[in-house]
């Protein structure tokens, strides 16, 4: 564990691994190897099995930090804490990153503040200087400027990363690592939260876990003309995302928000339907790799990210897309 | 019951600009308005209290000026108004604001419960809120999204995750962080506004607080902004003009053979 002085906060539920601590490893490969040292990867639960821990280890871990007690299964910001912080004692860890979750973004300011150390928050880039320090570049003012912050004097340097807002790392099979055990009664797990139960979402759609993605805008002008653009995300097996503009007119739930003030979105392909393309939401789609666009003003800020943009009237140009689309190869 | 709700003044957003040269953002000008997330804080506050009664406090660090939206919180019928402001200030990160914010809810004494907005919309970062936990070793609950009931020693809560909505029962006194779900504002009414205009907003100094000055403003952020620059958003668009049935049909034909040609039909 000596020379991992790279951490990452992986997470799991119900046991399971989620996909965001895969992408934080994917970041952890290449800094690790400019900085030159191990990572490690830290993960709170309950009974957690040696195959799920491994894949932290084929996806880049050189030790897997497994800190359990039945009190661990479910995140408790007090007994996480308490741990994390016993845990950066013991081992002095330089740098730790952790996801944007509703866990990491409790959790990392927790420590930090009582850890006193920085924390940057919602970075979308991550770099290693001369001196092996981090470099953290992140968005702020509405998306409107990126500030490039440094965590000077104070160890560890603390960053949080978006979900989705880079790969995860390819898995390596039979890469070696270590699993580390650490019971969590070895700290004191009281709390002053009790989580009586939790309430699955019904949300429909995995937005963010999507390979392709339609954004609707307010160029749709009304909630029935929705359905034209459902047609379309069926026919390509789409997800649907929507604008602020849209989604405060109650056209669609919230839910379904990309951008600053909603979700990123990383997808293979972006559609962009009557979007004018503010700042605020570009910030939650414009790493996707591929971006169309269409609408009707050949000056909208939406073609400034996109590939390639259809300037025209939406209601003229996707009746005939849908219909391409349902006749294939056969037009 | 008492209970802060800590609210922070920011910038217009929309009407933030950038200066090029330079790629800082021009404060001059710009409208200062409540953190638009906050008012789902002081909305929180202010039906607890008409619900089981007690004392409501907002709290704002910030430049004098700050007073301003501190006197909006009283005209949605917030009870009192605390601005703490000091030049020993500038600067600070959400370590040093959540030390001197913490720091003043210890002066403040008997509080049971701290509301929090989801984030800040300038700094952005939705820090300050565990931060504040942290340094008063309260506990936070952070994403809440409706409060469901209130006796004298615990809260009962949803918090949002991404999986759903976890129930929670927390011990007073705590920090709650809330999200736009867990209440409509109300707007100012006329009464509210005029008593807002008569009342006096207390003033806390650097002096009057206990604190080490290492761990303030500048000096005491373990973040720096080292580069600020404007983030470049360009590919190479191709445009298709579709005017007419001609080449509408032409553009999405391109459309298709894009799609096609990033295997994604
Ligand atoms: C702090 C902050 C956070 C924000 N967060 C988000 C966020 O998370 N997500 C978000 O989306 N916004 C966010 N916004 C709002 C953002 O600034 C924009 O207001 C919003 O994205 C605009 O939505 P829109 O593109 O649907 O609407 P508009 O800007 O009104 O654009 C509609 C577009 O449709 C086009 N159009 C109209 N009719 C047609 C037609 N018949 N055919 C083709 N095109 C047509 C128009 O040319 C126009 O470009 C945020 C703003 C702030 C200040
Ligand atoms: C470009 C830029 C990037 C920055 N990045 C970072 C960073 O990554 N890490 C870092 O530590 N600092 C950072 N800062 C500094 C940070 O913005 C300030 O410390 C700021 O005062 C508080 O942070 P916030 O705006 O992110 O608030 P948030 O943490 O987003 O605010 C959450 C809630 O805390 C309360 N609150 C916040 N500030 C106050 C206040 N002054 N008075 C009363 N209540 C308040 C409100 O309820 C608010 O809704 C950055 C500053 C700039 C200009």
């Amino acid at each position: 564990m000596n020379n991992a002085k790279l951490w990452i906060l992986a997470e799991q539920f119900e046991g399971e691994i989620l996909k965001v601590s895969y992408e934080l490893l994917g970041r952890a490969k290449d800094l690790s190897k400019k900085k030159n040292c191990q990572v490690a990867a830290v993960i709170f639960g309950a009974n957690l099995g040696d195959a799920e821990l491994q894949k932290l280890i084929d996806r880049g871990a050189d030790f897997v930090l497994a800190i359990e007690a039945p009190e661990l299964k479910h995140f408790d910001n007090e007994a996480y804490s308490r741990c994390m912080l016993g845990m950066i004692d013991k081992y002095e860890p330089e740098i730790i990153i952790a996801a944007a979750t509703s866990t990491g973004r409790t959790l990392m300011p927790y420590v930090a503040m009582t850890a006193h150390t920085g924390l940057t928050a919602d970075c979308t880039v991550l770099d290693i200087d001369e001196e092996g320090k981090l470099l953290q570049t992140r968005p702020a003012i509405g998306g409107n400027i990126m500030a490039t912050i440094r965590t000077q004097g104070f160890m560890p340097q603390m960053a949080t990363v978006r979900p989705h807002s880079s790969k995860p790392a390819a898995p390596v099979e039979g890469r070696v690592g270590e699993i580390v055990r650490v019971d969590g009664n070895d700290f004191d797990l009281s709390s002053n939260i009790k989580r009586k139960e939790l309430v699955l979402s019904s949300e429909e759609l995995q937005l963010q876990e999507a390979d392709k993605v339609v954004i609707v805008g307010r160029g749709i002008k009304r909630a029935e003309n929705i359905k034209l653009i459902r047609e379309l995300c069926d026919l390509l097996g789409a997800a649907l995302g929507a604008t602020r503009d849209v989604v405060d007119r109650g056209w669609l739930s919230y839910p379904h928000q990309v951008g600053l003030s909603g979700k990123t979105i990383n997808p293979k392909l972006c559609v962009s339907i009557g979007v004018s393309g503010a700042i605020q939401q570009l910030a939650g789609m414009q790493t996707a790799e591929n971006i169309i666009a269409i609408n009707k003003d050949p000056e909208a800020q939406i073609f400034k990210v996109a590939d390639i943009g259809m300037v025209g009237d939406l209601f003229e140009i996707v009746p005939v897309l849908i219909a391409k689309l349902k006749n294939g190869e056969s037009l | 019951m008492r209970i802060v709700v800590l609210i922070k003044q920011v910038p217009e957003t929309k009407s933030v600009k950038m200066d090029e040269e330079t790629g800082t953002v021009i404060r001059e000008g710009v409208e200062s308005i409540v953190n638009p997330l906050d008012l789902y804080a002081i909305e929180a506050a202010i039906s607890l209290k008409d619900q089981y009664g007690g004392e409501t406090v907002a709290v704002s660090m910030g430049p004098p000026k700050a007073d301003i939206c501190i006197k909006e919180a009283l005209s949605m019928g917030i009870d009192k108004g605390v601005l703490v402001s000091d030049r020993a200030f500038a600067g600070s990160d959400t370590w040093a604001t959540s030390y001197i914010l913490g720091e003043t809810i210890k002066l403040l004494g008997d509080v049971d419960m701290i509301i929090c907005g989801e984030r800040a919309t300038d700094g952005d970062t939705g820090q300050v809120g565990p931060e504040v936990a942290a340094h008063l070793s309260l506990p936070v609950a952070s994403y809440i999204n409706a409060i469901e009931s209130f006796n004298n020693n615990s809260v009962s809560l949803s918090r949002q995750v991404e999986q759903g909505d976890e129930m929670l029962d927390v011990a007073l006194p705590c920090l709650l962080t809330v999200v736009k779900e867990v209440a409509t504002p109300r707007l100012p009414t006329l009464d509210g506004k005029i008593r807002a205009k008569a009342a006096d907003i207390q003033l806390i100094t650097a002096d009057m607080l206990k604190l080490n000055p290492d761990y303030i403003g500048l000096k005491g952020s373990p973040t720096r902004v080292a580069k600020i620059f404007r983030p470049k958003v360009t590919r190479e668009c191709e445009l298709l003009f579709a005017k007419d049935d001609a080449t509408i049909h032409a553009g999405v034909d391109k459309l298709y053979a894009f799609l096609d040609s990033k295997e994604a039909l």
